[in-house]
């Protein structure tokens, strides 16, 4: 290749790894017996899929009235779970488009599970939005389809309608640019199967053959379909934003919540990301593939993305001070220092403060450390999305109807069911696809491995 | 790949010997019918003498056709064939119908040519068992073919050119 690597900087893939090297290290996951870790990880997947399958059947049999939701708070965990997954779908494509547009050659290693986690969480999300409907028989209400029912079409004035296609524009064209990346890589999983599987890994990789003429094909797919990809994810988690921004309910009616929720959508992706990559990590042994230098990148990409959403945190509290009206000011004292104080406390304690620690380098370079602190982003940005939304409602116009939110077993559950089926998606994938890109990982390999005596 | 073909395949294992043997067979007046190679490499269709892909074009095409359909739908639905009032306000905003446009540009453009892609490369799921000239190319081997029936040199000529591009096997294949 004809990029030069400085000495000085760090291999991105170790271990003086050759091309055959990395289709053996890859192959050998896919083409081997499941492990029993593998069993016992899908055996409690399932179990909680069950579980949540039973909550999500009765919540749509019963009604919505299993939820705990109530005429003040007509929105708790559904929408909360839902922006949650999404944002943490939005790492995926932060990884593989944006990174791909800035040529951060880093990106290689981890951009195919990252880019699976956003298809699963997108799925998940999308849960909610049925689940939250009641009557999910009736989804395609939300669509502008030709009927009966009064007023011809869908109100396009709506963010909720606006909801309905950039999510299912974000799914469908990440499910794409997925797919396409793994066609080479199939090829060569293809190539090495016998019976059946060659057979299925062959439909798989769309008879991929490598010609040099669908190389150059696939490189001006992979970039438009990143260049698109890029402004679709700020766009989906801007329109996300605006399910509550636009509303006049103070502590929603904010215009810096795109931006803000971006920012929120990357730490938190990135923070996932981190949690699967180093269980995967460990697990498959990739050691030499998602190295420490990527988990230091992720990291600082966290504690970047995390000031942000601290300081957005900070000018929320100063705008409704300085605003002067009454309803924002009280919106956000009843936040910090109202009932539900608590979830405030654990949002600021887990986003702000505990990714500071991304400063220092033996944090962000200590395994255990940045998984735990993987996690803890995951639930303060879970309570980030629970604050804004709970206890903005929670304390509404009239005093005589402020109450609590209170979950039932069916709120749990149903969260449960996307936990369920977001870990079994994730199970089968890392077994039966290759979890890392093969073909990308060879590309980069030569310019940028520990493979010293190939320069 | 047509049949009843005779090919000579050179194999090489580096991606820069490639790159320099894809110059030296072209600057011998050969042509190259294709190369394989298990991974992009930047310049090589270039080095081919290959037309930078239409797709680009192609996806902005497909865009523009999502605006213009997305658009006029918007307008033509709340403006001309349902009016509402509401609370006086206009029934044609235009600043409302900015994401719903953008995200149906983006499904066009990339529906559009993924789908493109896959019909010019001949990329399907019942294409399973595709005629591969050496199943090495799509691990760690870099495979060029070069047609013999259509060649001005002969076999023994192409075959020391090709070593001495750098070529680590020299194969005969007869594609059926």
């Amino acid at each position: 290749m004809s990029s030069v690597t400085s000495s000085v900087r760090t291999p991105l893939v170790t271990g003086g790894k050759k091309a055959k090297d990395v289709t053996n290290d890859i192959c050998k996951q896919v083409e081997g017996a499941p492990t029993t870790s593998w069993y016992i990880a899908m055996g409690i997947s399932l179990i909680t899929l069950g579980f949540g399958t039973f909550c999500l059947g009765s919540l749509w049999w019963e009604g919505l009235g299993l939820w705990g939701l109530n005429k003040t708070v007509g929105w708790s965990w559904d929408i909360t779970n839902f922006v949650w997954w999404v944002g943490i779908g939005h790492a995926g494509t932060l990884i593989s488009a944006v990174l791909l547009l800035f040529r951060q050659k880093w990106r290689t290693s981890i951009n195919r599970a990252a880019e699976a986690m956003t298809i699963f969480a997108v799925l998940c999300a999308a849960t909610f939005i049925l689940a939250h409907m009641g009557r999910p028989w009736m989804a395609h209400w939300a669509l502008p389809l030709p009927n009966a029912y009064g007023s011809l079409w869908v109100n396009f004035n709506s963010a909720l309608v606006w909801d309905v296609f950039a999510i299912s524009t974000y799914l469908t064209v990440s499910l794409v640019f997925w797919y396409i990346g793994m066609i080479p890589d199939f090829a060569t999983i293809r190539e090495r199967a016998t019976g059946i599987r060659r057979v299925i890994y062959g439909s798989l990789s769309f008879g991929w053959t490598g010609s040099a003429k669908d190389w150059s094909r696939y490189e001006a797919v992979s970039l438009v379909l990143a260049g698109l990809s890029t402004p679709l994810v700020l766009s989906v988690h801007t329109i996300v934003s605006m399910d509550f921004a636009t509303s006049i309910i103070p502590g929603w009616h904010t215009t810096i919540f795109p931006p803000y929720f971006v920012a929120g959508a990357i730490f938190s992706g990135f923070a996932m990301v981190l949690t699967l990559m180093l269980v995967t990590r460990a697990v498959f042994k990739l050691e030499d593939y998602i190295t420490l230098e990527h988990i230091e990148s992720m990291s600082k990409i966290i504690v970047l993305t995390g000031s942000i959403v601290g300081v957005a945190y900070i000018t929320e509290f100063f705008i409704a001070a300085y605003s002067g009206v009454p309803y924002e000011k009280y919106a956000f004292i009843n936040r910090a220092f109202g009932p539900y104080w608590w979830a405030y406390a654990a949002m600021m304690s887990c986003n702000v403060i505990s990714p500071q620690l991304f400063w220092f380098r033996k944090v962000r370079r200590s395994i255990v450390v940045v998984f735990i602190l993987s996690i803890v982003v995951n639930i303060g940005m879970w309570f980030e999305r629970f604050v804004i939304i709970c206890t903005s409602l929670n304390r509404d116009f009239i005093p005589s109807s402020w109450t609590m939110f209170y979950p039932t077993m069916y709120d749990v559950g149903v969260y449960l069911f996307t936990f369920g089926f977001f870990f079994t998606c994730f199970l089968l994938f890392a077994k039966y696809f290759p979890v890392i890109n093969m073909a990308e990982v060879k590309a980069i390999i030569k310019s940028s491995s520990g493979n010293k005596e190939s320069h | 790949m047509e049949k009843g073909k005779n090919y000579l395949l050179g194999v090489y294992d580096d991606e820069d010997v490639l790159m320099d043997a894809v110059g030296k067979v072209r600057g011998a007046g050969v042509k190259i019918k294709e190369v394989y190679t298990p991974f992009p490499i930047h310049g090589l269709d270039t080095a081919l003498g290959y037309e930078y892909s239409n797709l680009p074009t192609m996806s902005f095409i497909y865009g523009m056709t999502g605006t213009i359909t997305a658009l006029s739908t918007l307008i033509w639905m709340l403006g001309f064939d349902w009016p509402m009032d509401i609370g006086g306000k206009g029934n044609i905003p235009l600043p409302d119908f900015i994401p719903i446009t953008f995200e149906f540009t983006v499904l066009l453009a990339a529906h559009g040519m993924a789908l493109t892609f896959c019909i010019v490369s001949n990329l399907a799921p019942w294409n399973y068992k595709p005629k591969m000239l050496d199943p090495r190319s799509v691990d760690d081997k870099f495979v060029m073919a070069i047609d013999l029936d259509n060649n001005k040199l002969d076999k023994a000529a192409l075959e020391s050119l090709l070593k001495s591009s750098g070529a680590v096997e020299v194969n005969p294949k007869l594609v059926e």
